[in-house]
């Protein structure tokens, strides 16, 4: 989960494989190097023989899902009388990038910029506020710290849904409606369970010995969460902070319910917007569509293994 | 300086939890138990809510809406299930085994988790098009003439249910994948040489290792489908007519667009309840507790 090791990632993934690292087994199908002898031809999970029933499921919802994404791209790259002439399916004849410039000209950067600021400073939050609770759970011995964690782990269950209304209440009454805080506040807010349960879980990897040490070497709480715990607890920050962050980037329903305004809205809003602006500007819409993925897709392609691992960090409880 | 003060020198108290609990009870505890205040009063948004007891439950019980969106959530929350555990189980099975084309199948896969759900319905809007899109197209092929999928009642909480299964699907196969790469190989070993079958190894050591997930998978589903709206939001808004409208948006649409907050409060007290209720049910049928077992005898 350290950033160093993402670059095995694309790799068919020879590490984090304890299965295939002690046994003799090597991977079947059609990544078996050749030169590995042809075991006797027995029906089982070891088998040498291709999966037909396997590989047709997997082919026939690869194209479930690849035909939307190729068609997201191609025809971004189409202009829009193109696209009516032609119908959505026609291989497109000249590729043009004006659905670009017209996105980026239009408040789309505005939208991106907002995202920005809360994904920021919901990470910022989330990281700030996770770490010394996650060390106080790990080290401390007090029961009002064990009953905040599992307080902590109530929360998992909270649907964000079922309080938009209580919300939307406190946040006019606290005057932060239509602004960026009342989109950042309860984000932040509904990723921190989350994030302290994960965090808790990898700071309980660290040795006892080494607090032990940092005790004798007559380090406070506040010394040992930094000089100790804040190095090694890195690849759980990082995976926190991608898993805030993408909540961040995607949230639709908070900007939904507590803003209103162009000047605080969000991307996800705005792709709502456009559909309802130029519904019948297909090509405009998809690169609007693309265009807020992209900052998603670039992090994807450079560290795919941990962008995932921020993604699941909530079905591991 | 007592025992007790010299054992916690160097330990951090609750201070340091305090920041953390204090912000989550605020923007997530605080407003749990005010959905519940707010559904015995008249709020409109504007003015202060207003007490009036019982008036939204009693409403509720009247509102054939209700029923309607209720029907509708359950069916979606089945039908998920099935459709997503029925597709992620075997998917994920089979992209945990090693291999370069799986790889490069599972980099594909996954793209879907990284957009969001107004992207995912901004997408599929396009795609259903009947006038613009792809549905234009494809429709008349499987005798929807008009290619007016999403405009149809009867087609239009189909085309619901397949595309929230596009969207959180890669989520349930990434699952299912990690799972069955931690079942221990050994197992398979034994199991080949017994003579098993690929669909007897699959039935009788697959299946019953991915308990868990399938637990995991299971309940992130149920809970899902009982309270996420956005997709339904901007897919269809509901329509046409209520054909679309499940409980969730239901909710949304009372609160936000009628400006009725305190029957919306009602009904997501009603999801919380039913979300909770419903986890809790399939955590103790299936014997969550007992799942120790599984590992006897390794």
């Amino acid at each position: 989960m350290t950033t160093v090791s993402t670059g095995s990632t694309g790799s068919t993934g020879s590490t984090g494989s304890t299965g295939s690292t002690i046994t003799p087994t090597v991977p079947t199908g059609p990544g078996r190097p050749a030169g590995v002898p042809a075991p006797p031809a027995r029906r089982g999970r070891l088998r040498r023989g291709f999966n037909w029933l396997g590989g047709l499921g997997a082919g026939a919802w690869f194209v479930l899902v690849a035909v939307p994404l190729y068609f997201l791209f191609v025809t971004s790259l189409r202009s829009s009388s193109d696209y009516l002439a032609d119908g959505p399916l026609a291989l497109p004849t000249g590729l043009t990038t004006e659905n670009y410039f017209d996105v980026l000209t239009s408040n789309f950067p505005l939208y991106f910029l907002n995202n920005v600021i809360v994904a920021a400073a919901c990470v910022a939050i989330v990281l700030l506020l996770a770490l010394p609770a996650a060390y106080a759970i790990v080290r401390s011995r007090s029961r009002s710290v064990a009953r905040a964690f599992s307080i902590m782990l109530l929360g998992l269950a909270v649907p964000a849904q079922a309080v938009i209304v209580p919300l939307y209440l406190m946040v006019t009454q606290l005057r932060l409606y239509d602004t960026l805080l009342a989109i950042i506040l309860p984000t932040a807010a509904f990723a921190l369970p989350l994030a302290v349960v994960v965090l808790t879980s990898s700071l309980r990897d660290i040795p006892n010995e080494l607090f032990e040490a940092a005790v004798l070497d007559g380090a406070g709480p506040a010394r040992t969460l930094v000089s100790l715990v804040l190095p090694l607890a890195r690849p759980g920050l990082a995976t926190i902070g991608i898993f805030t962050a993408l909540q961040a980037w995607n949230g639709f329903l908070f900007p939904l319910v507590l803003t209103q305004d162009a000047s605080v809205r969000v991307l996800t809003l705005g792709l709502w917007d456009y559909q309802g602006q130029y519904g019948t500007n297909v090509p405009l819409i998809t690169a609007a569509v693309l265009l807020s993925l992209l900052p998603l897709l670039v992090v994807y392609l450079l560290g795919r293994r941990q962008l995932l691992a921020g993604l699941t960090a909530g079905a591991g409880r | 300086m007592s025992t007790a003060t010299a054992v916690r020198v160097g330990r951090p108290g609750f201070v340091w939890v305090a920041p953390a609990l204090t912000f989550f009870g605020l923007f997530a505890l605080l407003p749990m138990v005010v959905v519940v205040y707010l559904s015995f009063t008249a709020y409109d948004g504007l003015n202060p809510p207003r007490w009036v007891g019982l008036e939204n439950w009693t409403r509720l019980g009247s509102d054939p809406l209700f029923v309607e969106t209720l029907r509708l959530s359950f069916v979606l929350t089945v039908a998920s299930w099935v459709l997503q555990t029925a597709v992620a189980l075997p998917l994920g099975v089979w992209l945990a085994r090693r291999g370069r084309s799986r790889a490069l199948l599972a980099a594909i896969f996954f793209v879907p988790l990284l957009m969001s759900s107004a992207a995912i319905a901004v997408l599929w809007g396009t795609l259903l098009d009947p006038n613009f899109g792809l549905a234009s197209v494809l429709g008349p092929l499987v005798g929807i003439d008009d290619g007016n999928v999403i405009g149809d009642s009867r087609y239009a909480f189909a085309a619901v249910i397949l595309v929230i299964g596009w969207q959180y699907m890669p989520f349930h196969t990434l699952l299912y994948q990690a799972a069955a790469r931690a079942i221990p190989v050994q197992l398979y070993e034994a199991a080949r040489i017994d003579g098993a079958g690929r669909w007897r190894t699959f039935r009788s050591i697959t299946v019953p290792q991915l308990r868990d997930t399938i637990i995991t998978s299971g309940v992130l589903i149920v809970v899902g489908s009982m309270t996420t709206f956005e997709v339904v939001l901007i897919l269809t808004g509901g329509g046409p007519g209520t054909s679309t409208r499940i409980l969730p948006l239901h909710m949304y649409l009372e609160g936000f667009r009628s400006f009725d907050m305190g029957y919306a409060s009602a009904l997501a007290v009603v999801l919380l309840v039913i979300g909770t209720a419903l986890s809790l049910f399939i955590a103790r049928v299936t014997g969550y507790r007992k799942m120790a077992s599984q590992r006897e005898g390794m």
